[in-house]
């Protein structure tokens, strides 16, 4: 079999990933048309942005010295609502999430309780978490006690749609088999499900914990609690130093944690 | 191991006596410490503000309703706003944290011992700050508006995009790295050749994946007066104009929707 | 054209993969390296181009010392050295003209790869060895939308899109069915042929081994044990190389045999008249 002689000189152009020209330069002009509306949009004030550098270069400074002392008993304060909170937070919205999100799971639950499940963590997840501070506090008051109902509430919409997706996903064989056995309802979610379940499960939860934390620095900005009101106090004063030393504290918390959850999840696999 | 022999036939028990005495132990741990901590979240909780709650939910509500569907028309610029800062901060945070990524994953970092870890680092900070945090952040430095927003978002979505990215990175098939190097490549070509074509599903699924979510948060991060739709809700809100809050949540809820759509089909189609 | 002098690796972990390798191949010649799992096999193959980095010993292409390359000499040096894999190794993504190119990026600067502007000469054999191998309607399809076969083929063309003066083959046949096996070893051992390549094959099928290469290298425990012709391997070399076994089962013949020494004998041939003058 010796070489056919093909004709010398052809060319050769990578096939773009949109094949029609035509759409395709659409989409590149449609592009930069928005790109020049939205930038437009942007209004920057160059006067205010030159002053900013000025700030801006104070607040690295900050991070160079931070300032744990001079506020060091509102800090204190702040941290242990914060921890507080993440720490009911999750474990109450743990404890609600695995019922709603079994009721969520169209293969095993019946369907008025399945769209109610689904209402519930559709609901919860329509919104990002601090409106619901906002209402919360105007219910509940200011303080932790609506920081908590907010985190909880995040909590089991997070988990609850995930856990809902992966008890749809798992192997039927193995549900089928126990049900053969004669086993109740439970026994069939203890012994078929939940083995499928639980791993991911432990690892969302460990997830989850250390994206409350986060958030709940972040509430107490609209008054639910935690150490996000003595930050905004901090930088609304300037005081880039205490600021800074409160970002440490919260990076090397969530670094703490990323760990610490990293090694249980080893661990559980 | 579970099987022991007792009485001189093999049993077996769902753990040891160990497993049994430390499953035991972790769970007293996880509940002293929750009710420990609960009782450190509401020392300072006024219960009876509990019991009037139902009462003020129910107040708030009946202001809320019905929606003040006039104010639609003054919201269509800060949902536009909305939008630009939401698509230019994720557009800055791909064009910066695709490198970063780069940088920080085991397969394709430089050095090793000083720019991964410098990499993971800046990683780490810009993911443990909220996208509000950053939004107060920079309003007091650049002052309020939409640049601030834009920047908002750009800091906080570097984090997510540069640990999933560098994440895909080093998750990749060595054998094809191994194959375009045989050949004699530069690296640059290794990353252009082996690397690039194997991470880009995992690239733009990401990209997208956080435009939805900053689509939400650039929604609220006027609250902060980074800008957007957000300013008006905190306007509304100080004036107690509940009616019009609750058309801007309308409003926010249907961008949200539609963004979550349109996320879903280009992932979709890039997988 | 290759010489192997005392060639060792030793690994992190204590492990000895390769124990004193010497040996030549002159330029043309392709020779079938067999031996049982963990003989040092896939270890030696990737030391000649330093995709593993040997702990001692010299390794000569031509007149160069590849172990004293520095990284950008030792890029030229791999561009000489074509590296056909076992899993193929294509980039599943790209498509086959893309993957078939990618042999010459040793050859083109960065800036013309990335925006894929090779040379017309490139392409132009790019097109000849697509369809040498047989895969001319399938220049512009993903890698992964391609069988086994097919996918090992592209790396074929892939390696000798570099113009290579030596192949590496590693475990060409191992993921490929019997049949296609036979018909990939037969494609490769043709194009040696042809083009007067020097190869060393890494196989593990000891009858497609002896049906193909007309000299065999025997690895055991990282030493070479046996040196010479396939017709040599009989009941006590195998027995060396590969442990006590009933290796008469090897040793049959089928009729597809002749017809694939046939067709090798007959490449062979038509290569030396290309040398003597005729245009090929």
């Amino acid at each position: 079999m010796s070489a056919v002689s093909v004709a010398a000189g052809r060319t050769w152009r990578r096939t773009p990933f949109i094949a029609n020209p035509w759409l395709r330069w659409a989409m590149y002009a449609g592009a930069l048309v928005y790109l020049v509306l939205a930038l437009g949009s942007l209004h920057v004030n160059w006067a205010r942005l030159a002053d900013g550098m000025v700030r801006g270069w104070r607040f690295i400074e900050g991070f160079m010295h931070p300032n744990f002392t001079s506020r060091a008993d509102e800090i204190a304060v702040g941290l242990q609502e914060s921890i507080a909170m993440t720490v009911c937070a999750t474990v109450v919205g743990i404890g609600l999430s695995i019922p709603i999100g079994i009721g969520a799971a169209r293969n095993i639950a019946p369907r008025p309780v399945y769209y109610l499940c689904r209402g519930i963590v559709a609901v919860a997840r329509s919104f990002q978490e601090i409106l619901y501070a906002i209402f919360f506090v105007a219910m509940f008051g200011f303080g932790t006690f609506a920081g908590f109902l907010t985190i909880s509430f995040a909590t089991v919409g997070f988990l609850g749609k995930l856990l809902a997706e992966d008890i749809e996903d798992i192997d039927e064989g193995q549900v089928e088999a126990m049900r053969a056995t004669g086993a109740s309802w439970l026994q069939v979610l203890n012994y078929g499900i939940e083995p499928q379940v639980l791993p991911r499960l432990i690892g969302l939860s460990l997830y989850r914990f250390d994206i409350n934390f986060r958030e709940s620095a972040v509430v107490g900005i609209v008054g639910a609690g935690g150490i996000g009101a003595t930050l905004n106090t901090a930088i609304n004063r300037y005081e880039y130093d205490v600021a800074a030393a409160i970002l440490m504290i919260i990076i090397l918390i969530v670094l703490v944690c990323e760990y610490a959850s990293s090694h249980v999840r080893r661990w559980v696999q | 191991m579970p099987v022991t022999n007792a009485a001189g036939r093999p049993q077996w028990r769902h753990r040891t006596t160990t497993g049994q005495l430390t499953a035991w132990f972790l769970w007293l741990l996880l509940v002293a410490i929750t009710v420990a901590s609960w009782k450190v979240m509401t020392q300072d909780t006024i219960w009876d503000f509990l019991r009037s709650a139902p009462a003020q939910a129910a107040d708030i509500a009946s202001r809320m309703f019905p929606p003040r569907w006039s104010y639609l028309e003054k919201l269509w610029w800060p949902i536009w706003e909305t939008l630009n800062i939401a698509t230019i901060g994720t557009l800055l945070a791909v064009i910066l944290g695709t490198p970063l990524a780069f940088l920080a994953a085991r397969n394709t970092t430089p050095n090793a011992y000083f720019v991964r870890p410098l990499a993971l680092l800046i990683i780490v900070s810009s993911r443990s700050i909220n996208g509000l945090i950053w939004g107060l952040l920079l309003v007091s430095i650049i002052g309020p508006g939409a640049l601030a927003g834009t920047l908002a978002i750009m800091f906080r979505s570097l984090g997510f995009i540069g640990k999933l990215l560098y994440e895909a990175i080093e998750e990749i098939d060595h054998t094809q790295v191994e194959a375009i190097t045989a050949s004699g490549a530069s690296r640059a070509q290794i990353i252009d050749f082996a690397i690039v074509p194997q991470v880009l599903p995992a690239f733009a699924g990401i990209s997208v994946y956080r435009w939805d979510i900053n689509i939400r948060e650039s929604a609220i991060l006027g609250l902060v007066g980074a800008g957007g739709i957000g300013l008006y809700l905190e306007a509304s809100l100080a004036t107690l104009a509940w009616p019009q809050v609750t058309m801007i949540l309308i409003v926010i809820l249907c961008a949200v929707l539609v963004s979550e759509w349109i996320s879903a089909r280009l992932r979709h189609a890039i997988i | 054209m290759l010489r192997v002098t005392d060639l060792a690796k030793r690994y992190r972990t204590g492990d000895e993969a390769l124990r004193g390798v010497t040996f030549e191949v002159p330029a043309g010649q392709v020779v079938g390296l067999i031996g049982p799992s963990g003989a040092g096999k896939s270890t030696l193959i990737r030391c000649i181009n330093r995709l593993v980095e040997p702990t001692s010993g010299a390794i000569n292409l031509g007149d160069v010392e590849i172990t004293n390359l520095s990284r950008a000499q030792l890029r030229k040096a791999r561009r000489r050295i074509g590296m056909i894999f076992q899993e193929f190794a294509l980039v599943e993504r790209l498509s086959v003209m893309e993957n078939v190119l990618s042999g010459r990026l040793g050859y083109v600067p960065f800036w013309r790869s990335f925006l894929r502007r090779f040379p017309g000469a490139d392409i132009d054999k790019a097109f000849r060895l697509l369809d040498r191998v047989g895969l001319s309607e399938h220049v512009d399809k993903r890698a992964d939308a391609l069988s086994g076969g097919q996918r090992q083929r592209v790396g074929i063309a892939r390696a000798l899109e570099q113009d290579p003066e030596l192949l590496l083959v590693d475990e060409p046949t191992a993921s490929l069915d019997p049949k296609t096996s036979r018909q990939i070893m037969r494609l490769i051992c043709e194009i040696c042929a042809e083009r007067g390549l020097a190869a060393i094959i890494n196989i593990h099928d000891v009858a497609l081994a002896q049906m193909f290469v007309f000299r065999i290298v025997g690895l055991r425990a990282g030493k070479v044990v046996y040196d010479g012709p396939p017709a040599g391997l009989d009941q006590v070399t195998l027995a060396a190389i590969y442990g006590e076994e009933d290796w008469t089962a090897l040793s049959a013949k089928h009729k597809e045999d002749a017809e694939d020494a046939a067709a090798v004998s007959a490449a062979a041939l038509v290569s030396t008249r290309a040398k003597l003058g005729v245009e090929q």
